[in-house]
């Protein structure tokens, strides 16, 4: 079943500079690791060297933030579109207040 | 990347981005970017200056900080506050081409933690503010490898942007 992945434009141009790469897949997780197969250089700005969801990439199954559902588990049906939203965060100083 | 990048901006918006991050203190401020970023054809007959980007930023979009437990010095920016100012960007015929925050009492440049929550292709522009007065701006951009931030020479235009 085809799944679409929306890709951020600070990532496209690890992915031939397209804007979105259809997979078939069965869960979000399944579609993540088609699109990080085929573009190998997306894989360190969305995966941690631990191989889990970095803590400011977002992932959306249609409208729903996959962290409310299964998280990568999460289930796909043909035409479901995978969005992938950046968090954006920083600061002065390594250690909080 | 390119090897030499440079982001334009009016005069006007470096202020606005300025008095932001003077309002906040002794908080960060932050807020996104809106422009276009273009590759150019600099001089098809000179290879090694065949292309240099050309990033304008023609808008901002002041956002709160998000970050309540530190905001002395963490900024956030949510994923929803994110999709909104994709919206606003679009509305504008323009896009998200970088963020600005700002750094209370510390130097205008990137922290660790700066660049291990940073995305690549953005520009990152940081504006010091000390005892409430804005000083130093500059911009980054995070190098392909995730290691280090590049510096970005920000060119001033003196008129408003077209």
């Amino acid at each position: 079943m085809a799944v679409k992945i929306m890709i951020p434009t600070p990532l496209r141009v690890y992915a031939g500079k397209r804007d979105s790469a259809e997979f078939s897949a069965v869960t979000v997780g399944e579609a993540l690791s088609g699109l990080t197969s085929q573009f190998a250089e997306l894989r360190k700005h969305l995966f941690t060297e631990e191989g889990k969801l970095r803590a400011f990439v977002n992932v959306y199954l249609n409208d729903e933030d996959i962290r409310y559902l299964a998280k990568e588990n999460t289930p796909t049906k043909d035409g479901d579109t995978i969005s992938i939203i950046p968090s954006i965060a920083g600061g002065c100083s390594k250690n909080a207040d | 990347m390119p090897n030499a990048t440079a982001l334009w901006i009016s005069s006007h918006l470096a202020e606005k981005i300025r008095v932001h991050g003077a309002e906040t203190y002794p908080h960060e401020c932050c807020g996104a970017l809106l422009g276009h970023d273009s590759e150019l054809t600099r001089n098809q007959a000179d290879a090694e200056h065949k292309f240099q980007a050309s990033r304008e930023v023609l808008g901002l979009f002041p956002l709160a900080n998000r970050n309540g437990d530190s905001p002395r010095n963490r900024f956030m920016v949510t994923a929803e506050d994110v999709r909104t100012a994709e919206l606003a960007a679009q509305n504008q015929g323009l896009e998200i081409i970088g963020w600005y925050h700002s750094h209370p009492d510390h130097p205008a440049r990137p922290s660790e933690y700066d660049r291990d929550h940073a995305w690549p292709w953005y520009s990152y522009i940081i504006v010091s503010v000390h005892h409430g007065a804005a000083e130093d701006m500059t911009s980054w951009r995070l190098n392909d490898d995730r290691q280090e931030f590049s510096p970005e020479g920000i060119e001033i235009r003196q008129h408003a942007a077209i």
